[in-house]
């Protein structure tokens, strides 16, 4: 079984670190790096504050990435999600996947930041240039399975 | 029985707090949990009547029954990445 690596940090990422951790079985490695941007929906951003449920996030991210790996045939599969204050053109969340084949890399890696997206307990308030702030609307999660 | 009631984000803001002991009858739901928050004050009204929450770290419905101990996060819609 893959090492597989789901963490939440206050403390920066280094993308390439995550990348290091492919090996040599699999002939492809794909890096994604999610940047906190300078703007959005029209307002100019100064900086973000991230929020999580950390235990929680971990747990609901190592779900994603068994999902991904019973989708597509993936080696090693590590995600990282930085909390607290960042500025612009730091990383936020960086997803490293290695795998035998670089479609099945892209499509997990597709899948893992989507799904991250709409369900794991993570929230970020915009800190605009005007000196508001306001946290996002992002997706409400659903129970899935048999929710009891 | 006791309950931990854990809030995150704009829910947070809400309760004041990022989390509270509760106390429920035995046998209370999350739902019930719901409306003892909501009826604390008018600004507990800012809480959703059906709002997204995890029980003991899985999203679960409000119909769920709690027990002595759980930890039930109030989860406000996520935005992650």
């Amino acid at each position: 079984m893959a090492d597989d690596r789901c963490t939440i940090t206050g403390d920066p990422i280094d993308p390439c670190e995550l990348i290091a951790a492919a090996d040599g079985t699999d002939g492809a490695a794909l890096l994604f790096v999610g940047i906190v941007r300078d703007h959005n929906e029209g307002r100019e951003v100064g900086h973000l504050d991230y929020q999580a449920y950390p235990e929680m996030a971990e747990t609901v991210l190592r779900n994603i990435v068994a999902e991904a790996r019973s989708r597509w045939e993936t080696g090693a599969v590590s995600v990282i999600h930085r909390i607290g204050r960042l500025e612009i053109g730091e990383v936020s969340v960086a997803i490293a996947v290695s795998s035998p084949h670089r479609g099945d890399a892209y499509s997990a890696s597709r899948y893992v930041i989507e799904e991250l997206k709409k369900r794991v307990p993570i929230w970020k308030r915009e800190g605009y240039l005007d000196g508001e702030s306001e946290w996002l609307r992002g997706s409400t999660p659903q129970p899935i399975g048999e929710g009891s | 029985m006791q309950i931990k009631a854990l809030f995150f984000a704009t829910y947070r803001d809400i309760a004041g707090a990022d989390e509270l002991e509760v106390q429920l009858p035995t046998g209370a739901s999350v739902d019930d949990l719901v409306a003892s928050l909501r009826s604390r004050g008018e600004g507990w009204q800012a809480l959703p009547e059906k709002p997204a929450v995890a029980v003991n770290l899985t999203y679960s419905k409000l119909a769920t029954a709690l027990s002595e101990g759980d930890e039930v996060a109030f989860i406000p819609p996520v935005s992650g990445g």
